[in-house]
């Protein structure tokens, strides 16, 4: 019982571990690397920054509801990013998004190894976030 | 108790990475800026830039700034008073970078004013009243003619002298070297080519006092 738990928990803190990278890691970029986040990224944000908190307070003392309060924003987050995904590759023309004025969000800013963009990091942290809160939900519902 | 630990250690572990990143970051950019500078002072020093102090000081202190732009406002009596603490040592250059929208037209005027040998007098004028025409961060071109007013300038000719292609060409030609020095930012200074390692008056004071050692020493 206190095994699965523990499990559990490291499954949490996994997910807090990802945001808390993702959380910094855009914070470098936007505040030390000077790049400036256009609307799509603002909304990303909006929903990795708070998991960083919602997380943390989940594992101490560890509560196995703290999935209710954290999915919402994680599965939002994942909505977004892979919106911005689409926008970025073209799927979605940049006339339907909400980034006419200031940086259009179609713009990359980065490209690392050919491929790796700011959004995908975004969705990619965002993907295993939820993964890892799913995963300890279902284990929970057992 | 372990998972705290845990916890604990990998929240001091992030935010240690983040500053050292932060650290490592800005010095490889601060190193690539003095590069940058060294590599490129033809357009860095263009001699037709309006200059104060004498034009044969040791130590040159080279300025982008936007007339528009606040923390410009702000640092201009500060370098003026480190100019008149070292009297007949520094020499000044500035620079246009027009970054606020409808900023380039005020730079027509005072470039058309410096026709008219008022440059000093309008940019003090316009920076003394920059609340009265900068509005929402947009420079209001139309709204700076009372403040040049009492300067006794000859408005015609000033406002003739806007249009000219000339003036027009400087101003690109500025925006371009901006561009080239890897400015985005005003004010952004450079003290006999070099650039600040980080923004602050105390970082240009650091850089001019160095430069004022130097030149006493040879």
């Amino acid at each position: 019982m206190t095994e699965d738990k523990d499990a559990r928990w490291m499954l949490v803190f996994g997910a807090w571990l990802v945001a808390a990278c993702a959380t910094l890691g855009a914070l470098f970029m936007g505040e030390v690397m000077g790049f400036t986040p256009c609307v799509l990224c603002w909304y990303q944000r909006i929903f990795m920054f708070p998991l960083v908190f919602v997380l943390a307070a989940g594992l101490f003392p560890f509560d196995t509801k703290v999935f209710r309060y954290a999915l919402p924003l994680g599965l939002v987050g994942l909505l977004v990013a892979g919106f911005h995904l689409l926008l970025v590759a073209g799927v979605v023309p940049e006339a339907m998004t909400p980034c006419r004025q200031g940086l259009p969000c179609a713009t990359v800013q980065v490209e690392w190894f050919g491929f790796v963009t700011i959004p995908l990091l975004s969705f990619f942290a965002f993907l295993v976030v939820n993964a890892l809160l799913l995963t300890a939900y279902f284990k929970t519902s057992k | 108790m372990k998972q705290k630990n845990m916890f604990m250690a990998a929240a001091v572990l992030l935010i240690a990475a983040f500053i050292a990143g932060a650290f490592f970051y800005k010095n490889q950019k601060a190193e690539q800026a003095a590069q940058l500078a060294a590599q490129n002072q033809v357009a860095l020093v263009r001699p037709d830039a309006p200059s104060f102090g004498d034009p044969d000081a040791p130590v040159h202190i080279v300025e982008f700034f936007d007339p528009a732009c606040g923390t410009c406002r702000e640092f201009y009596p500060l370098v003026k008073a480190l100019m008149d603490a070292n009297p007949g040592k520094i020499r000044m250059s500035m620079r246009y970078a027009p970054f606020h929208p409808g900023s380039d037209t005020v730079v027509k005027a005072l470039e058309a004013a410096r026709k008219q040998g008022q440059f000093k007098q309008a940019l003090e004028a316009l920076f003394v009243a920059q609340n009265g025409w900068v509005k929402n961060h947009t420079a209001q071109a139309d709204l700076i003619w009372p403040y040049l007013d009492p300067l006794g300038l000859d408005m015609v000719r000033l406002k003739n002298d806007m249009n000219s292609p000339e003036i027009a060409t400087m101003i690109t030609r500025d925006l371009a070297d901006a561009k080239t020095m890897n400015v985005t930012m005003t004010p952004e200074f450079f003290v006999n080519g070099k650039p600040l390692p980080s923004f602050g008056f105390e970082q240009l004071k650091a850089l001019v006092d160095e430069a004022l050692a130097k030149a006493t020493t040879k």
